[in-house]
């Protein structure tokens, strides 16, 4: 019998039916998380991040420098229960009378993943290539800014000169590579993304394996790592760009940990008995900046900013008609700690709180006071003039691509209105934003960084060497602060190598940020997490109790991570029947409906 | 018709044909040079106005994209003033210009401010995820559309008509975020007794070989974005093929071919829908002009490593290499395809030659 178009059609309709069954069926007996108890013990951790470039000389995004933490040792290490300084490649240290000459002992029996020993000479070759080469500085090259000669006089020992006394030598977060592997890459070091040999040759707890652009990072463990060999044989990293489809990936059991979630997402994955979820201190702090008048590094005014809040006592009075403990709830669902100090809490030793009497806490009583003795009368409108008599209206910006800003900048307006202070809201994209506040032309701007275990980075945001060269330059920080007891206090804390010492100035610089009112912090956000208990037992957080799995100061929570001693719950094989019957019934039924719709459209043709 | 997605180009009104002529089957013949020699020309200028202009529309994006790259890590003033200085953002704006201009006419798009590594390279490696993910859905979308337009046209007004056209339509004007992740619920973590039959995301499970194996996981991977996109994009060809088949339903010339005796199914095929076609091919070759520029949103949902993804990366920062790059490569594709529609058109109907 020839066959006829409608046969034709039949065999497609089936061919494409089986090859969907076909397809799902792999699926379906890997529908739970992959049976750990043989095998290579694997942890999938979702991540939304992505690479730059491999190179640690070169790389600037979160995940590939977090990635280079745990292939590669650094010379020293952040404790998992503190983040104090703790020895990694460096066993001990000393300083010389004159604080300026750093001595490092390097640990012994250190090996590369190629066999070759680790000596103190792969390190003065990497520290001096980020000092000579620019293009090798583009990652790190913040910390080696005031070395003036990193030298290895034997294996075991590494010595840095300084050019002035700096406090932050126990937190270099600069990768160590092996210098025979890295020498003939030193001439084209701003094009090697250390992406075309795998393994890559490096000594941390894990070894980077495998790597696929834009899907996936394979890790797998170093079984001579010095601190001893992971528990879990494989960590890899896959890329999700939606956080929803990353929770799914979770709820399957495709990936075992996720980070950051939502609020909600983190609240909907609560009533789920295989899934553990971790609400931990944030190290970001979210905070409004007041312009005070925008200046460059030599004091000349630019930008447009309110005359008003050049006036520390009229920035005062905005905070406390602001009500950070209902943004807290409000905008973050409760996941969050009200703001005071630059710092967030995450760094027990560094964060400052300001005293019942100093807090700004919210009393629009007292910012209406406030405002009428610098003489803002209100008018019959109940709005503010300034003491001139020109209506005082502030300009509040925010940027669209962070969530919190435009529900936090209807709060505050309406607070401010409250007082008799209008306020003109505009959400703009960030780079827009990011122009709006060089040129300086902002009043009030809603701003956030993200802070490390040492604070001198973001201490430096705010001091006057911290300001634009000339007017409407780029530059570091996004404020325009110039508080001479700061930078003074910022002196004496770089050089200080006492750690309690430090800490204190370090909080009296808090102390007087908040005083000044310009970078006024409103909250902590928490960072919520959550991965699969059956699959992973334990591991550790950073820092403790409180803190996070990822991404964290050190390895230690892939590092510690344990296998979960219980098998994964396995619904393989109910799915596989379900799945089964349930392709063979979507077949038949095609099947069936085709021949009834043939067979009367054959008869219309007899017709 | 809106929709709530810029994912998708409104459905265009399919011309409207003269309908006479006798059906026809297609016949190659050569095309008068004078008409391909001034499509190939216009097709040329436009290209290079395209490299030309891409320069200063991306210029006009605020941001800075030194500031943006470091943002959030330490960085010292030495390594911004160094990167400025890498990226040519420290030269006059005229200078930058020239610069850019002489090497975009010797075919180099540049270096990546953010990946360091050349433009042409990056493109290259999102290049293939993209052209199988948004060509398979376009072929698969316009077999699908063709056939349900042609079907519907042919029996216009019935059950199977109202019914086709009508999920056609609100698929169409489903947000394809939102079918995209009701996908991944239902069809990849799995619901109720729905097992979850095929992954969350990607383009590949991490450790598999053999190419057997290597197959059928790329396959596993594309089922659910590749649905997606064509359950929202389908309605487009359904909707033109169906407008032109039904202008030329009621011709004397399908009248005819009935008389001579032909069954219903060779008149529709040989006869109605070759004349139907063009409006379709149109459309199609848009279609296939934009596969290159990827699908924002699906690959999104999917994770998926297209090119899509690649531009939005590259507007937050802006990337502005990478932007001007995939901008060419987007209008190029767009532009190639346009032309060799235009110059199928006279093989495909005659009367555009006259």
């Amino acid at each position: 019998m020839p066959r006829t178009p409608k046969h034709r059609r039949l065999a497609t309709v089936l061919a494409v039916a089986t090859a969907c069954a076909a397809l799902g069926f792999p699926a379906v007996a890997s529908a739970a998380p992959a049976d750990q108890s043989a095998g290579p013990k694997t942890l999938t951790i979702a991540t939304n991040g992505s690479v730059d470039s491999l190179s640690p000389f070169l790389a600037q995004r979160l995940l590939p420098t977090h990635i280079h933490r745990l292939i590669y040792d650094f010379l020293t290490n952040y404790d998992p229960k503190d983040d104090h300084a703790v020895p990694a490649l460096a066993t001990s240290w000393s300083t010389s009378p004159d604080k300026l000459v750093w001595t490092f002992t390097i640990r012994d029996g250190m090996k590369w993943s190629d066999g070759k020993p680790v000596t103190a000479e792969d390190i003065a070759w990497t520290y001096n290539l980020i000092m000579t080469s620019p293009d090798a500085a583009t990652g790190n090259g913040n910390f080696v800014v005031n070395f003036k000669s990193v030298a290895a006089p034997d294996p075991k020992t590494l010595v840095i000169t300084l050019s002035k006394p700096q406090a932050t030598m126990l937190a270099l977060d600069i990768p160590v590579v092996p210098k025979h592997v890295w020498e003939s890459h030193a001439a084209d070091i701003g094009k090697f993304h250390n992406d075309t040999q795998f393994p890559i040759v490096s000594n941390g707890p894990f070894i980077l394996s495998g790597y696929a652009k834009g899907q996936y990072i394979e890790l797998t463990a170093n079984p001579n790592y010095w601190r001893g060999k992971p528990k879990f044989d494989k960590v890899i990293y896959r890329y999700y760009k939606d956080s929803d489809a990353m929770v799914e990936a979770l709820k399957k059991g495709e990936a075992h940990f996720v980070s950051p979630l939502t609020p909600a997402q983190y609240n909907a994955l609560g009533d789920r008995p295989e899934i553990t979820r971790n609400k931990a201190q944030g190290k970001r702090f979210y905070a409004l900046a007041a312009n005070p008048g925008a200046t460059t590094k030599s004091g000349q005014a630019f930008g447009d900013g309110s005359p008003a809040l050049r006036d520390s006592q009229f920035r005062r009075a905005l905070m406390y008609a602001i009500d950070s403990k209902t943004l807290v709830a409000k905008t973050l669902g409760g996941y969050g700690e009200p703001g005071a100090g630059y710092l967030p809490p995450i760094w027990a030793n560094n964060h400052w709180k300001p005293d019942a009497a100093e807090a700004y806490t919210h009393n629009p009583d007292k910012a209406g006071e406030m405002l009428d003795a610098l003489g803002y009368r209100k008018g019959a409108d109940g709005m503010r003039t300034t003491p001139d008599g020109q209506p005082l209206t502030l300009r509040l910006f925010g940027q669209t691509q962070r969530v919190d800003d435009t529900q936090n900048a209807s709060y505050i307006s309406e607070w401010l209105k409250g007082v008799g202070v209008g306020v003109t809201v505009s959400m703009m994209d960030q780079g827009k934003l990011a122009d709006v506040e060089t040129a300086g032309n902002y009043d009030l701007a809603f701003d956030s960084w993200s802070t490390n275990p040492d604070p001198d980075f973001v201490l430096s945001l705010q001091t006057c060497a911290g300001r634009p060269d000339t007017p409407g330059a780029s530059f570091l920080g996004d404020t325009f602060v110039c508080d001479a007891t700061y930078d003074e206090l910022y002196a004496q804390q770089i050089t200080e190598y006492d750690q309690a010492k430090r800490s204190d100035l370090v909080k009296r610089m808090q102390q007087q940020l908040y005083r000044g009112a310009y970078v006024n912090v409103l909250y902590y956000a928490n960072v919520l997490e959550a991965y699969r208990s059956d699959v992973i037992g334990s591991m550790q957080k950073q820092p403790q109790p409180n803190g996070m799995y990822y991404p964290q100061d050190g390895y230690w929570a892939w590092w510690s991570a344990t296998p979960a001693t219980a098998a994964p719950k396995k619904s393989g094989n109910t799915g596989a029947i379900v799945a089964g019957v349930a392709t063979a019934a979507i077949i038949g039924a095609a099947g069936v409906l085709f021949a009834t719709r043939r067979r009367r459209a054959g008869a219309d043709d007899r017709e | 018709m809106t929709t709530t997605s810029t994912d998708r180009p409104p459905v265009p009104r399919p011309a409207r044909l003269p309908s006479r002529g006798g059906g026809r089957r297609l016949r190659l013949g050569p095309l008068p040079l004078r008409y391909v020699a001034a499509k190939v020309g216009g097709a040329a200028v436009s290209l290079i106005a395209v490299m030309l202009t891409a320069f200063f529309l991306f210029k006009i994006l605020p941001g800075d994209p030194v500031r943006a790259i470091t943002h959030g890590i330490p960085t010292s003033p030495e390594q911004l003033a160094h990167l400025r200085h890498q990226f040519g953002l420290d030269k006059p704006l005229a200078a930058q210009f020239g610069d850019y201009a002489v090497r975009i006419l010797h075919g180099d798009l540049g270096i990546s401010y953010q990946y360091k590594t050349s433009v042409a390279g990056l493109i290259g490696e999102h290049l293939w995820p993209t052209i199988y993910l948004v060509g398979t859905a376009t072929v698969l979308s316009a077999a699908l559309g063709l056939r349900v337009g042609i079907r519907s046209a042919w029996r216009h007004g019935s059950t199977g008509d109202r019914v086709n056209t009508g999920v056609a339509l609100a698929l169409w004007s489903v947000p394809t975020f939102w079918l995209g992740l009701l996908f991944i619920i239902v069809f990849a973590t799995g619901i109720g007794p729905i097992p979850g039959l095929f992954p969350t995301g990607g383009m590949s499970t991490p450790g598999t070989e053999g190419f057997v194996a290597v197959l059928v996981d790329h396959l596993r991977h594309l089922v659910l974005p590749c649905l997606t996109l064509v359950a929202v994009i389908y309605a487009q060809y359904v909707l033109t093929m169906r407008a032109s088949l039904l202008d030329e339903m009621g011709s004397d010339y399908l009248t005819t071919a009935r008389a001579k005796g032909l069954r219903d199914d060779d008149v529709r095929r040989r006869h109605a829908v070759p004349n139907a076609l063009l409006p379709t091919v149109t459309v199609l070759f848009i279609n296939i002009g934009r596969v290159v520029s990827g699908s924002i949103l699906v690959e999104t949902i999917f994770s998926w490593p297209g090119l899509g993804s690649l531009f939005y990366e590259a507007l937050t920062v802006p990337d502005l290499p990478l932007l001007e790059g995939l901008f060419i490569v987007f209008s190029g594709a767009v532009i190639l395809m346009n032309l060799l529609a235009d110059l199928l058109y006279p093989v495909l109907d005659p009367r555009v030659r006259t």
